[in-house]
């Protein structure tokens, strides 16, 4: 059986992330919609003159190569998530087989007695 | 949360460093005694690193029109504490900043503070809090989350607003406020729900390391295993 509880969890997540998609349907970066929070800082701190003392030893030269390394720390996220969910499900899988193993053993047990 | 390579003024950096580097110390402590203690919890411990991976990676459109990204954090520190949570975002920014230059290596204590320490110190109190009340370990671990989640923000736009009292601190605080928190409300939620449903599946199947962790009590797993 599919339980429901998780899916309904994750569908409203999914909603929450859609929401303002459709709020701010048709509007882009070039008017100003839907940029980082991190750049917005930046931009509130430079506007007070302020220049940044040192530079990042190294950039994605490119939005590309900025969302290729994005996807890759997601993606090493995930599978180490999925592998050791996959094995403690097989886990209690087994344990539950072992279990009923033992009491149909007990239940012959008790008759042949 | 991320407060870019330069962006902190004078001694700023340096202050972070020294308030965040003995707490990853300490969380690197923990780790050590908890794995030697619960061989058992490791698998837990790469889950909760990998969530905070996956989730921070993650830029979500909110309904201020600006994208931000969740953090992670309240797993780890529900589940390990606020040390060990530390350490794991350190992980975490470090990655960012040299790759993605995201966040940087001068404002990384910066950005340990608020994500690794603040965050899951905020989240660890609260699940405990509601741990002692004796309500479900469900609604504590969302709270946790989104809790931990926004305050991590919350703390961002606070540093952002020492570093820079212009014009006053309190226009500056209301400043970063809007730009960070506001942002962050919808996915303070986002986070709390994807936590408990990471956190549920956990407790279905491994409620017996939850008990030796202290995060849920004996009653609690008699009758998660009822039901499973």
């Amino acid at each position: 059986m599919v339980e429901k509880r998780p899916i309904i969890l994750l569908a409203l997540v999914a909603l929450l992330t859609i929401i303002p998609l459709v709020m701010y349907s048709g509007l882009g970066e070039d008017e100003g919609y839907f940029g980082g929070a991190d750049g917005a800082a930046d931009e509130a701190i430079s506007a007070t003159g302020y220049q940044p003392t040192t530079t990042p030893l190294w950039e994605p030269p490119s939005g590309e190569i900025e969302s290729l390394l994005f996807a890759l720390q997601a993606a090493i996220g995930a599978i180490i998530i999925g592998y050791i969910f996959g094995y403690y499900n097989g886990q209690a899988k087994e344990r539950k087989r072992q279990e009923e193993k033992l009491k149909t053993k007990d239940a012959k047990e008790t008759v042949s007695k | 949360m991320h407060i870019m390579e330069g962006m902190l003024p004078g001694l700023w950096p340096l202050f972070w460093y020294m308030v965040s580097l003995p707490v990853v110390v300490y969380g690197v402590i923990r780790i050590k005694k908890i794995t030697e203690e619960h061989p058992e919890s490791k698998p837990l411990l790469a889950v909760s690193g990998a969530f905070v991976f996956v989730l921070s990676s993650l830029k979500m459109p909110s309904f201020t029109g600006s994208c931000s990204h969740p953090t992670g954090n309240g797993l780890a520190a529900v589940l390990f504490g606020p040390a060990v949570a530390s350490v794991l975002a350190a992980i975490v920014l470090l990655f960012q900043a040299l790759l993605l230059a995201h966040g940087g290596i001068s404002t990384l204590g910066a950005n340990i503070f608020s994500m690794g320490i603040v965050g899951p110190l905020c989240a660890w109190l609260i699940y405990k809090g509601i741990q002692q009340m004796g309500w479900s370990p469900s609604l504590g671990i969302f709270l946790a989350a989104a809790a931990g989640d926004l305050l991590t923000y919350v703390t961002t736009a606070t540093q952002l607003a020492l570093a820079f009292p212009l014009p006053t601190f309190t226009a500056s605080f209301t400043n970063f406020m809007t730009i960070f928190a506001v942002t962050q409300i919808p996915l303070a939620i986002g986070e709390g729900l994807l936590t408990v449903v990471i956190f549920e599946y956990i407790m279905k199947l491994r409620p017996d390391i939850l008990e030796k962790l202290n995060v849920i009590g004996p009653k609690i797993k008699e009758s998660v295993k009822a039901v499973a």
